[in-house]
C-alpha cells in the first residue's frame, strides 16, 4: 500500500531528509501516506456501495430494464420513464399521501416537542434523565416491534385502544378514512422523544440569565417561552423541521408494516417509497422504480430548499443533499 | 436559573402532563410485553389483559414452531456485531486521521463525509440492491455489514472525540519514542477513546439491530432473515398467533431496552452530537 518510490514521495521530500537515512525517510513518508491510508476505507466504501449506486440509478432511469433478463436486456428509452410516472395515477396518489403524512404526523411532532421541552427544561431537575430517557425509547426501537405492537391496539373489536375510547368501535387500520390518521399517530409516537431530545439540547445552551432578566420584567413562564426561548430555539427548529421532512417524506416502514399489502387500504396509505418499493420488487420495472426515486428526491430537495427560505437560512440546500 | 422549589398549581399540571407524556409513550411497551406471556384468545379479550399471563413460555414454543428463531436471533447477533466491529475500527481509524493528521484535501475529504450523511437512503434502495446482486452478495449476511462498515456520523464522532479530548502532547510523544503511525493509533489513542467507541458502538448495534428495509430488500430465505423481518414473516391477514409474536417482539427489544437504561445519557448526547455544534 505504501510505496516509498511513488511519485508523491519523491515530490514531496524534504531536502534534509535526502540526506538522513533511509528509515527516516521511510517513517516520514508513511507519516504523510499514513491519514490516507485510515481514511480510505470510508472511500473505497462510500464509492462501492454508495456514489457508484447513485450514479447506476440516474444511468437505470434513463432504460427500460426487465430484472428477470439480465443487464444486456437495458435499453435506452431517455425520459420516458419519468414521463410514464408522472402520468401514473398511482404516483400522484403515493406523492399527496406521503404529503399528508408528513404535515399530520411532522407538525404535531414540533408543535408538542417545542413547549415540552421548555417545560421538562425549566421544571424538571431530579427526573430529567428519565424523563428524557423515556421519550426517547421509541426511537431507539424497532419499528417492526412497535409496528407490531400498534396492529395489536389498533385491532377493531379486541383492541386496546378502542376499549379505552367510548363510542362504537374504529375500524383504525382497516377504514379508509381511519387508516392514515392511525399511522401518522404511530410516526408522532416514535419520533416526540427525538425532537423532545434534540430541542432540550439547544435550550441548555442558552443563558440562564436571560429568564432571569426577563422573570424580573414581570415576564410568565408562556411569555418567556415566546419572546425568549422560541426565537433562539431558531436554529435547531430549521435543522430539526429540516430532518423531520427529509425523513416523512422518505416514510415507508410503519405502513408497510402495518397495512398488509392485500389489505383493502393499501393504497389509500401507499407511500412514494412504497410505491417504489413495489415497483421495483413486485413489478421488476427497475427503470421506473428508480425515476420515481429520483423524483422524490427533487421534491424532498425542493421542500428542504423551502424550508430553508422560510427560515432564512442559505444553507438549506446543503441539508437537503 | 430560577426555579421556585414550591409546587405551584402550574408546576403540578406541568408535571401531570409531562408524567402523562411518558404513559402513553411506556404504554405500547407494557402492552409487547404483556401480550407476550398470554395466550391469543386472552390477548383478544375485552377488556383486553393489562396484566402477566403464564402463556410465555407456550408462546416461544409456538413461535419456534413458526420460524427458525433462534437462528434469526443468531443472524440478527452476527450482523449487528460484525457491522460493530467493523465501524469502531474504521471510524475510530479514519477520525483519528481527520483528528490529528494534516494532509492535502482534508478539508474537502471530510466535507466529503459529512456531505455523504445527507443522502436520503431509499435513493440507494433499488441500485444497493443491484450492487448486492452484481457481486453475488443476495442473501448472505455480507450484504448487510459491508456497506455500512464504516459509517460517517461514526467518523464525525470519533473526530470531534480524538480532536478534543486526546492531548496532542501525547501523541507526538509516542512518535518521538519511536512509535510507527498503526502502533500510536493502536496502543496510544485507542486505548483512550472508550467513552466515544461506547456511544458509538451502542449506536451502531442499536441501528445494525433495528435495520429492516436493509434484509427486506437482500434476504430471500427464511433461515437468513433478521428478527425484525421474521417477525414481520409471521403476520398473515387472519391468523396470527399474536402471542408468540409478541413474545419474539419482546426478546428482540429486552437486550436494547436494558443497554438503553444503562446508558441513556450518554446514547443521547452521542445521537445529537452531530445536531449540536
Amino acid at each position: 500500500m505504501i510505496n516509498p518510490d511513488s511519485t508523491l514521495a519523491r515530490a514531496d521530500a524534504p531536502t534534509a531528509a535526502r540526506a538522513s537515512a533511509s528509515r527516516v525517510r521511510w517513517r516520514k513518508l508513511a507519516r504523510r501516506l499514513a491519514p490516507y491510508a485510515f481514511i480510505a476505507p470510508f472511500f473505497v466504501l462510500f464509492t462501492v456501495f454508495g456514489l457508484f449506486p447513485l450514479l447506476f440509478s440516474i444511468w437505470l432511469s434513463l432504460h427500460q430494464w426487465d430484472a428477470a433478463s439480465g443487464l444486456a436486456a437495458m435499453h435506452w428509452v431517455g425520459l420516458e420513464n419519468y414521463k410514464y410516472a408522472i402520468t401514473d395515477p398511482w404516483f400522484a396518489k403515493s406523492l399527496l399521501n406521503t404529503l399528508w403524512f408528513a404535515v399530520a404526523s411532522g407538525v404535531p411532532q414540533h408543535l408538542v416537542a417545542l413547549p415540552l421541552a421548555f417545560f421538562i427544561h425549566m421544571s424538571l431537575k431530579r427526573g430529567r434523565n428519565f424523563v428524557v430517557g423515556a421519550y426517547f425509547v421509541p426511537y431507539v426501537t424497532s419499528s417492526v416491534a412497535i409496528a407490531l405492537i400498534f396492529t395489536t391496539l389498533f385491532s377493531k373489536d379486541f383492541g386496546v385502544i378502542n376499549a379505552i375510547i367510548p363510542g362504537p368501535p374504529i375500524d383504525w387500520l382497516g377504514d379508509s378514512f381511519w387508516a392514515r390518521p392511525a399511522i401518522a399517530l404511530v410516526v408522532f409516537w416514535r419520533y416526540l422523544g427525538w425532537n423532545v431530545v434534540l430541542y432540550l439540547s439547544a435550550l441548555q445552551v442558552i443563558s440562564g440569565d436571560l429568564y432571569e432578566a426577563a422573570t424580573l420584567d414581570g415576564a410568565s413562564r408562556w411569555q418567556q417561552f415566546r419572546y425568549v426561548a422560541l426565537p433562539l430555539l431558531k436554529p435547531m427548529m430549521f435543522f430539526a423541521i429540516t430532518l423531520t421532512l427529509i425523513g416523512n417524506l422518505q416514510l415507508f416502514e410503519e405502513p408497510f408494516i402495518l397495512i398488509p399489502p392485500d389489505s383493502g387500504v393499501a393504497t389509500d396509505v401507499m407511500t412514494t417509497a412504497m410505491f417504489m418499493y413495489r415497483m421495483a420488487f413486485s413489478d421488476g420495472d427497475f427503470g421506473t422504480a428508480s425515476a420515481v426515486s429520483w423524483l422524490l428526491f427533487f421534491l424532498i430537495a425542493a421542500l428542504a430548499y423551502g424550508n430553508g427560505k422560510l427560515f432564512g437560512k442559505e444553507g438549506a440546500a446543503d441539508v437537503a443533499r | 436559573m430560577s426555579r421556585a422549589d414550591t409546587l405551584a398549581p402550574s408546576r403540578v399540571m406541568t408535571l401531570l402532563l409531562v408524567g402523562a407524556g411518558v404513559v402513553l409513550l411506556a404504554a405500547p411497551f407494557w402492552f409487547t410485553f404483556v401480550f407476550a406471556t398470554q395466550a391469543r384468545a386472552d390477548i383478544f379479550a375485552s377488556p383486553p389483559p393489562v396484566w402477566f399471563g403464564t402463556h410465555f413460555l407456550s408462546n416461544v414454543q409456538l413461535l419456534l414452531e413458526r420460524l427458525p428463531f433462534w437462528r434469526n436471533l443468531g443472524m440478527s447477533l452476527y450482523v449487528a456485531c460484525m457491522t460493530t466491529a467493523l465501524n469502531l475500527l474504521l471510524c475510530a481509524l479514519a477520525g483519528y486521521a481527520f483528528a490529528v493528521h494534516e494532509f492535502a484535501g482534508k478539508k474537502i475529504l471530510f466535507a466529503l463525509v459529512v456531505g455523504s450523511m445527507m443522502l436520503p437512503s431509499f435513493l440507494n434502495m433499488i441500485p444497493n440492491f443491484m450492487v448486492m446482486d452484481l457481486l453475488g452478495w443476495i442473501d448472505t449476511p455480507r450484504a448487510l455489514y459491508v456497506p455500512g462498515a464504516a459509517g460517517a456520523l461514526g467518523i464525525f464522532l470519533m473526530r470531534q472525540y480524538i480532536g478534543s479530548a486526546i492531548p496532542r502532547d501525547l501523541i507526538d510523544a509516542a512518535r518521538m519514542d519511536g512509535c510507527g503511525e498503526l502502533r500510536t493509533f493502536w496502543s496510544v489513542v485507542l486505548p483512550l477513546c472508550g467513552p466515544a467507541l461506547g456511544t458509538l458502538g451502542l449506536i451502531t448495534f442499536i441501528n445494525a439491530w433495528n435495520n429492516f428495509v436493509g434484509p427486506l430488500v437482500v434476504m430471500r430465505s427464511v433461515e437468513h432473515y433478521t428478527v425484525p423481518l421474521a417477525l414481520r414473516s409471521m403476520q398473515s391477514p387472519n391468523n396470527t398467533e399474536w402471542g408468540a409474536l409478541m413474545a419474539g417482539s419482546a426478546i428482540a427489544m429486552l437486550p436494547l431496552l436494558v443497554a438503553f437504561v444503562f446508558s441513556a445519557r450518554r446514547l443521547v448526547a452521542g445521537l445529537t452530537a452531530g445536531a449540536v455544534k
